[in-house]
C-alpha cells in the first residue's frame, strides 16, 4: 500500500498523518501549550498594577518580592507592598501541603475500596453481565458533579438528612459536627473519584491471563497467595493508572473546598484562583501553578518508581 | 456456597455511589423547605417553581448552545486525531498525540487559570465563545479515546476492497469508514456534550458572567431556601444524564456489534 517513490514529502503517508492530526494538533498547541508556556513566563516575571512586568526575577517562587507600579511622574516602576514567594509564604506552603494530604488520603481510599469491586467484577461475574455491572458503576459519575458535590453538603450538614435521622431516630443527642471538616471533604471527593479507580484496574485484571491462576494453584500455592504473587503484581498497571487518575485531578479541585470546607478549608486551586483574580497577582498565581504542577509530576514520578522497584522485587 | 464476600462487599459499594442519587428525588418531592428527616408529605411545588425561573431558562440556553458546539467541535477534532493516528504513522506523532491528551492529567483549576491569563491578556472578551474553547480542549481527549477504539477495530481490508474497487480516499471515506465508525461518532458526541453540560471550573472562570447550568446551580446553593428547587432540577438532570447515557451505550455497542469486535465494556 505503500505511495509511488518520487512524488516528495506531501504525498507520502507521514504528511497525510500529519496534514490530518494537524487541527486537533493546532488546537492543542494554542488553548494548552501557549498558555503553560505563558504561566510558565509569568511567573518569573514582575507584578504590576494589571499588568505583567517582563522582568526576570525568582522572587516569585523564593524570597521576598515587591509589586511594582509606573509612577507618572518619572516614568519609572516604583515598588508598591511586597509578598513572600510560593515557596516561602508559610501559607501557601500550609495549602500545598494540605491538598497533598487530602489527595493521597483520597486517592488510597479510592484505590483500596475500587480494587475488590474491579476484582469482583472481572472475576467473579459473567462476561455478559460484565457491561451491565460497568455500566451501574459509571452512572452516578455522569450526574452533574456539582449537585453531587452539594447533596453531600446536605446530607452531612449540622441539620442534614444524616444528623436529622440519627438525633430523630434517638441514636445520637446531639447532631455531629460532618460539615467543614477535611474527613468530609475525604469523603465526597473519594465519591466522585471512585468510577475513576474502578474501571483502569478492572482493565488490567481483564487482561490477566485465567491459566496463570490455575498454574499457581496447580503449583500448590493457595488462592491467597496466587493472588498475591500472581494477580496483584499483574494487575499493577492498572493500579498505576488509577493513582495518577485520581490523585491529579484532586490535587487541583476547586468544588469541594468550596462547597464541602465552606471556605474554610481551602485548597491550592482556590489559592491560586485568589491570586490569579482577586489579588491581581499573576507573577504569584503562576508561579503558585507551576509549583503545583511539579509537586504533581514529582508526586507521580516518585509513585512510578515506587512500583517499579515493587515490580522488580517480585520477580 | 460459602457466603459471598465479594459480591456483598460491591453491592454496598454500589450503594455508596448511588447514595446522593438516591436522596436527591427523596427530597425533591418532600413538601419541607429544608432536607431533613422525618419526611413531611408529598409535593411537587418545587419542580414548579425552578421551572419557572426565568434565570434557569437563561441559564439551560446556554448550557445548550455550549455543550452542543463542545460536542461538536470536539468530535470533529477527535475525528482527525483517531483517523491519523489509527490510520498513518508519522514523525512527532507520539509528542502530538501525548499534547492533544494532556488535559486528561491536568488540573483543571490549571489549565482554567493560564487560558485565563493569555486570553486576558490578547484582549479577548471573554463569553460563551471562550467557555466553549475551554470545554472543547477538555473533552477533545475523551472524544480521541472513544473513536480511536472505533477506528482500531476497523478492518483495513475494507477500505483497501473499495479503493480496488475504484473509490478515491474521500469516498472510501465518506461510504466506508464512516458508516462504520457512526456508532463512535454519535457516542463521542454523547459523552462531550455529557462532560461540557457538566463542567464548572470552565464555565465559571472563562465566562463573563452569563449563568451555565452548573454555575447556576452553584450561585443558588447560597441561598438555603431554593435548596428544595436545586434538588428538584437534580433530579430532573440525573434522569436526563442517565437516559444520554444509556443512549450512547447502546450505539457503542451496536457500532462493536457492526465491526464484529469483541464487546470489552465501558467507555473509557
Amino acid at each position: 500500500m505503500s505511495e509511488p517513490q518520487g512524488r516528495g514529502f506531501w504525498r507520502s503517508e507521514g504528511a497525510s498523518g500529519l496534514f490530518l492530526i494537524s487541527p486537533t494538533a493546532i488546537f492543542a498547541i494554542l488553548l494548552l501549550a501557549a498558555p503553560l508556556a505563558t504561566t510558565l513566563l509569568y511567573s518569573v516575571f514582575t507584578d504590576g498594577y494589571l499588568e505583567i512586568i517582563p522582568r526576570f526575577q525568582l522572587c516569585n517562587y523564593i524570597g521576598e518580592c515587591a509589586s511594582m507600579k509606573l509612577d507618572a511622574a518619572t516614568g519609572q516602576y516604583v515598588p508598591t507592598e511586597t509578598y513572600l514567594g510560593a515557596w516561602s509564604d508559610p501559607v501557601v506552603r500550609a495549602l500545598m501541603w494540605r491538598s497533598l494530604y487530602v489527595s493521597i488520603l483520597v486517592t488510597a481510599a479510592t484505590v483500596l475500596f475500587a480494587y475488590p469491586v474491579a476484582y469482583f467484577v472481572s472475576f467473579n461475574v459473567e462476561p455478559s453481565k460484565k457491561s451491565l455491572w460497568l455500566f451501574l458503576i459509571t452512572i452516578p459519575f455522569w450526574t452533574s458533579y456539582v449537585i453531587r458535590v452539594f447533596m453531600w453538603n446536605v446530607m452531612i450538614s449540622r441539620t442534614g438528612v444524616i444528623n436529622s435521622a440519627l438525633v430523630g431516630s434517638g441514636i445520637v443527642d446531639e447532631p455531629l459536627q460532618m460539615a467543614f471538616t477535611l474527613q468530609a471533604m475525604v469523603v465526597t471527593l473519594a465519591h466522585a473519584y471512585a468510577p475513576f479507580a474502578i474501571l483502569p484496574i478492572y482493565v488490567a485484571l481483564e487482561k490477566i491471563d485465567r491459566s496463570l491462576l490455575e498454574a499457581g494453584q496447580d503449583l500448590g500455592e493457595t488462592r491467597f497467595r496466587t493472588f498475591l504473587r500472581v494477580t496483584l503484581p499483574l494487575s499493577m498497571s492498572g493500579v498505576i493508572a488509577a493513582v495518577l487518575i485520581v490523585f491529579i485531578p484532586t490535587i487541583g479541585d476547586y468544588i469541594t473546598p468550596n462547597l464541602i470546607g465552606g471556605g474554610k478549608i481551602p485548597m491550592i486551586a482556590n489559592m491560586i484562583e485568589k491570586q490569579m483574580l482577586k489579588a491581581d497577582n499573576r507573577a504569584l498565581g503562576s508561579a503558585i501553578a507551576v509549583s503545583a504542577m511539579l509537586v504533581v509530576g514529582a508526586v507521580s514520578l516518585l509513585f512510578l518508581f515506587l512500583n517499579r522497584r515493587y515490580l522488580k522485587g517480585n520477580k | 456456597m460459602k457466603f459471598p464476600v465479594l459480591r456483598t462487599y460491591t453491592v454496598l459499594y454500589l450503594l455508596f455511589l448511588y447514595i446522593p442519587i438516591l436522596i436527591l428525588p427523596i427530597f425533591a418531592f418532600n413538601n419541607s423547605t429544608t432536607a431533613a428527616f422525618p419526611l413531611k408529605g408529598f409535593t411537587t411545588q418545587w419542580f414548579g417553581r425552578v421551572f419557572t425561573d426565568p434565570a434557569l431558562g437563561e441559564a439551560l440556553k446556554n448550557s445548550l448552545i455550549v455543550a452542543g458546539s463542545t460536542a461538536f467541535f470536539s468530535t470533529l477534532l477527535g475525528i482527525l486525531a483517531a483517523r491519523a493516528t489509527t490510520r498513518y504513522s508519522f514523525k512527532g506523532q507520539a509528542p502530538l498525540s501525548g499534547l492533544i491528551m494532556l488535559p486528561m492529567v491536568l488540573p483543571e483549576m490549571i489549565m482554567a487559570m493560564a487560558l485565563l491569563v493569555v486570553l486576558l491578556s490578547l484582549g479577548i472578551p471573554l463569553s460563551l465563545f471562550t467557555i466553549i474553547l475551554g470545554d472543547v480542549l477538555i473533552c477533545t481527549p475523551f472524544a480521541v479515546a472513544i473513536l480511536t477504539s472505533a477506528f482500531q477495530s476497523l478492518d483495513k481490508s475494507l477500505e483497501e476492497a473499495a479503493q480496488d474497487l475504484g473509490e478515491g480516499p474521500f469516498s472510501t471515506f465518506y461510504l466506508v469508514i464512516l458508516p462504520l465508525v457512526a456508532p463512535g461518532i454519535i457516542s463521542a458526541m454523547l459523552i462531550c456534550f455529557t462532560i461540557a453540560i457538566d463542567e464548572f471550573i470552565i464555565a465559571n472562570f472563562l465566562g463573563s458572567g452569563e449563568k451555565l447550568l452548573s454555575t447556576y446551580i452553584f450561585g443558588q446553593l447560597r441561598f438555603p431556601k431554593n435548596v428544595p428547587n436545586i434538588m428538584a432540577l437534580g433530579t430532573v438532570l440525573v434522569c436526563v444524564s442517565i437516559a444520554l447515557l444509556a443512549t450512547a451505550e447502546f450505539f457503542r455497542r451496536r457500532g462493536l456489534a457492526r465491526t464484529g469486535a469483541k464487546d470489552t465494556g465501558g467507555f473509557l
